[in-house]
């Protein structure tokens, strides 16, 4: 089970970027738009880069594994696992958070149907959530169960809000 | 507008002399003083101090209007996701006569003086107590603010009070002429002298314009774009993170540590050592984790090194032979046994369950020469305060805890460990630090639902009804830790809640506690408490028993709810929604259990399927639901779908295991959530009712698992009796 779910959700679409000597080496991401430099090492997740360097704090930490999704952004469009994706594999590629998913019309469709359907719990974490069904409905956007089923089940709930959550996609993909 | 405002705490500590809420205008306050009747006391905002309101009155909350007419609600209670935010702002806004967006809910600071729940007497928020707690002294405090502000009205137009209407935060005059805001008569309210709590007349629940509507959730919009801030997203000016292991064995120690290592990290500025932990203090928690790593921290495992699950059994099962603490005794349960016509046992046992919130475990601390704040998200802000008094040496008032969302809560938050460990690595840090635990130290230094082992007997007559009923439940006493002066006489009335009151006739009934310890294994309360095991034992007997008599589970107990109108209510409901009694394809059953609960009645039907490899799929739950007044039907069902995901997910998924005094599971991928791919669809059907409304939060987790197990039974005549379900029991060939 673990197999599948990694092999389909990890971000195996991005390289690393070509090893560097440099030691203190500054990278340069570019985050819903804006450039923003970060001297880190190379290894170090962007996750940690997102949330403690540049204190965006909407992309959660849930499990630091690529178990549950609490962390996902974009990277040029594609739902990605940030707790496990160092920073030097990223390159000049655009990242999206969740503060700006809004501006995508998926988001903007996604986040009207999670208030419409009163998705969310105690919501820690539906800013991943939102981030894997914006990517699901740009690639696919009539998706099937089964289709949610596969972009989806690499997130998880605790408070168990599946339900509204695939009632709430396909309601952004009728809008 | 957001009409959530949680990032400034309402007030500081040590303002006994001052005014205590901000700004001017209407100040509310209310108690809840004998489960009935309500005192609500009212004055200017700008004049009242802590010391005018605390004693004798002990109020539970407070509300103030402001000259702008903008309610703010102090929320004693905690959100986590249970929709107390908007079900509670709804109480008061009904009788208030305000729109539900007028009200501006605010976290209280920690003070049980000031914000004590009248059912926990502390400030807690636990046991699916929270519109329980608040439903009459809210709407009569709101019943009270709409009198004085009419008074107020009628007072500047020289007219009868009664000849004036209040709606929407404006007071209309008879004629419709004249119109008044709240914020216009707030202060002028506030000199007027104040109605008793039970003169106000509250609305007959016919007029309920807000109170059984489906309100949206005020908390919904900013956790939708990222602006919710939980206690893991703190930041402050200077602030340091934390990475911390924890000793792997419970209650082992620190050995060694190769600091040096782990300050050759970049970023890393600190390696704290306290007597059960490792911390690295670094600029980002990427930087603090290779820091740790680096420490490659050696331990002293300790008493319990060899402590394991096996061990830990045997001894429930020794133990749980000899008789408890009674929990309830009618009739004569063993003479009973004797005559029965039939005689059926069983043992039932259910797993240590983590809690497993999404936002793992967090505490930042600022600890400064004579006190400290404290950012976190908890169930339990005043304990905290006053188990951080003890670390600290500082005065309660000293500690300023700034509390936050929870990302999940489930009981993990009831404990002031984490904040403890915080603290202790904050002690020896210069300027705010914030601790995050990774998942799996979350996972591996829980609080675990206790592991429990119950020995069930029961006699049948010739008619197939039980004659004879005992229930014997062995395993940890969380009261006996946590709330020791209600554990009396060996019993703890958790343990044994949901068995003592089945709500069948059972003329003759035994049930008892024998209190087994695990070593070294810290036990806490999880979501659904005792119910969640109990029912689950209970709900699977009296199926064994509907089987054994060769009747069918739902008219079996129809006919031993003859006198609990209510229970029979949802079942009868439940049933019927389900389509009980159709037939379902080979591999398929249906499952029944049905409980009172938490101050509610609730029944489910499961259909489950089980494949030739013992792969359990549920594919349906129906819910059959009676919780009094519903305040917000659409956080009910909320709460039924995701509190029978919460539970259906230790039935299929959970369970800790210890080996060699240390938890054997660490991360989702072998302690498994349920996910979107495997869950069922859940429906709801409430049943209309004018009691006073019941708990839910709990419910659902506590009813869930006996359904599918029953249902288990019924596609494949094998009954589970241990949790967490095992497929290879359920193989075609076994």
């Amino acid at each position: 089970m673990l197999s599948r779910r990694l092999s389909a959700r990890v971000n195996s679409a991005f390289p690393p970027a070509p090893a560097t000597l440099e030691e203190a080496m500054a990278y340069s991401l570019k985050i819903n738009g804006t450039a923003h430099s970060v001297d880190v090492d190379d290894d170090t997740p962007l996750l940690w880069v997102i949330r403690d360097v540049l204190g965006m704090t909407g992309t959660k930490f849930g499990c630091g594994a690529a178990l549950c999704g609490a962390c996902t952004v974009h990277i040029d469009g594609v739902a990605t696992r940030s707790c496990i994706t160092t920073v030097d594999s990223v390159g000049d590629s655009a990242i999206t958070t969740i503060e700006a998913i809004g501006e995508t019309p998926q988001g903007a469709a996604l986040q009207k149907a999670w208030l419409d359907l009163e998705v969310v719990q105690c919501g820690y974490c539906q800013s991943g959530q939102l981030m894997s069904a914006a990517a699901l409905l740009k690639e696919t956007p009539k998706p099937t169960d089964e289709d949610i089923n596969s972009a989806m089940s690499g997130n998880v709930c605790r408070c168990g809000t599946y339900q509204r959550i695939r009632a709430a996609i396909k309601q952004a993909a009728e809008a | 507008m957001d009409t959530l405002n949680l990032n400034e705490p309402t007030s500081g500590p040590s303002t006994s002399r001052r005014a205590f809420l901000k700004g001017g205008g209407l100040l509310l306050g209310f108690a809840l003083l004998d489960g009935t009747t309500t005192s609500v006391f009212a004055a200017n905002a700008a004049q009242v101090t802590e010391d005018d309101v605390k004693a004798p009155f002990a109020p539970n909350g407070f509300i103030r209007i402001d000259p702008k007419g903008t309610v703010t609600l102090v929320m004693p209670m905690v959100e986590m996701g249970q929709g107390t935010y908007t079900s509670l702002a709804m109480l008061l806004a009904e009788e208030l006569e305000v729109d539900l967006d007028q009200v501006q809910v605010q976290h209280a600071p920690p003070n049980d003086a000031l914000y004590a729940n009248s059912i926990l007497h502390i400030q807690s928020t636990g046991l699916s107590s929270s519109v329980r707690a608040f439903w009459t002294p809210l709407r009569q405090a709101g019943a009270v603010g709409r009198t004085l502000l009419i008074a107020a009205a009628a007072k500047e137009w020289s007219v009868e009070p009664a000849t004036c209407k209040a709606a929407h935060g404006v007071v209309t005059d008879g004629s419709g002429s004249k119109h008044l805001s709240y914020g216009e008569l707030a202060e002028a309210a506030s000199k007027l002298p104040v109605p008793a709590a039970d003169s106000v007349k509250l609305k007959d629940p016919k007029d309920f314009t807000l109170i059984g509507t489906p309100a949206k959730r005020v908390d919904a919009p900013m956790k939708v774009d990222g602006r919710a801030i939980y206690g893991i997203d703190t930041k402050l000016p200077g602030m340091k993170v934390a990475a911390i292991a924890i000793s792997p064995v419970f209650g082992g120690k620190v050995k060694a540590v190769d600091e040096k290592a782990a300050l050759a990290m970049k970023g890393v500025h600190q390696v704290v050592k306290i007597d059960e932990a490792v911390a690295v203090v670094a600029d980002h928690l990427g930087a603090a984790k290779k820091g740790l790593e680096a420490a490659a921290i050696e331990w002293d495992d300790g008493p319990h090194a060899t402590v394991n699950s096996a061990d830990i059994i045997k001894e429930l099962e020794e133990k749980s032979k000899q008789p408890g603490a009674v929990a309830r005794n009618e009739g004569d349960a063993e003479k009973a046994l004797g005559s029965a016509a039939q005689r059926i046992d069983a043992i039932y046992q259910v797993p240590f369950l983590a809690h497993a919130t999404m936002e793992p475990m967090n505490c930042t601390v600022h600890m400064q020469k004579d006190s400290c704040d404290i950012w976190v998200g908890t169930q339990v802000p005043t304990l905290t305060q006053m188990v951080l008094a003890g670390v600290t040496g500082f005065p309660k008032e000293a500690i300023r805890i700034h509390n936050h969302l929870l990302g999940g809560g489930f009981g993990r938050r009831l404990e002031p460990d984490g904040t403890v460990l915080a603290v202790k690595i904050a002690q020896q840090v210069d300027g705010p630090v914030k601790v995050v635990w990774s998942r799996e130290e979350d996972i591996q230094h829980d609080m675990y639902r206790p592991y429990y082992y119950d020995r069930m007997s029961a006699g049948l007559g010739a008619d197939g009804k039980p004659i004879a009923w005992t229930h014997r439940i062995a395993g940890s006493s969380i009261f006996a830790r946590y709330i020791p002066q209600a554990f009396v006489n060996g019993l703890d009335p958790d343990a044994v809640e949901g068995a003592a009151e089945p709500p069948y006739a059972l003329p003759n009934i035994h049930v008892d506690y024998v209190q087994v310890e695990p070593p070294g294994v810290p036990t806490a309360f999880w979501r659904g408490v005792g119910p969640t095991h109990n029912v689950f034992v209970v709900e699977s007997f009296m199926d064994e028993l509907a089987h054994a008599a060769k009747q069918d589970p739902v008219a079996y107990r129809k006919a031993l709810l003859a006198n609990n109108p209510r229970a029979l209510g949802v079942l009868t409901l439940a049933a019927e929604k389900a389509g009980w009694g159709t037939p379902l394809p080979e591999g398929q059953g249906r499952g029944v259990s049905v409980a009172f609960i938490f101050g509610s009645y609730v029944a489910q039907v499961a259909e489950v399927e089980v494949g030739p490899d013992g792969a359990v799929k549920v594919n349906r739950i129906v819910c059959g639901l009676d919780c009094g007044m519903s305040v917000n039907p659409d956080t009910i069902e909320a709460q039924i779908e995701g509190g029978s995901i919460f539970g259906l997910t230790a039935a299929l998924h959970g369970a800790i295991t210890i080996k060699d005094g240390r938890v054997e599971q660490s991360n989702f991928d072998n302690y498994l959530p349920m996910r979107i791919d495997e869950v069922p669809v859940i429906e709801t059907h409430l049943i209309k009712s004018l009691e006073a409304p019941g708990g839910i939060g709990e419910v659902p987790t506590s009813i869930v698992s006996a359904a599918v197990t029953n249902a288990i039974f019924a596609a494949t005549g094998k009954r589970v009796r241990t949790l967490p379900v095992d497929p290879e029991m359920l193989k075609s060939s076994s």
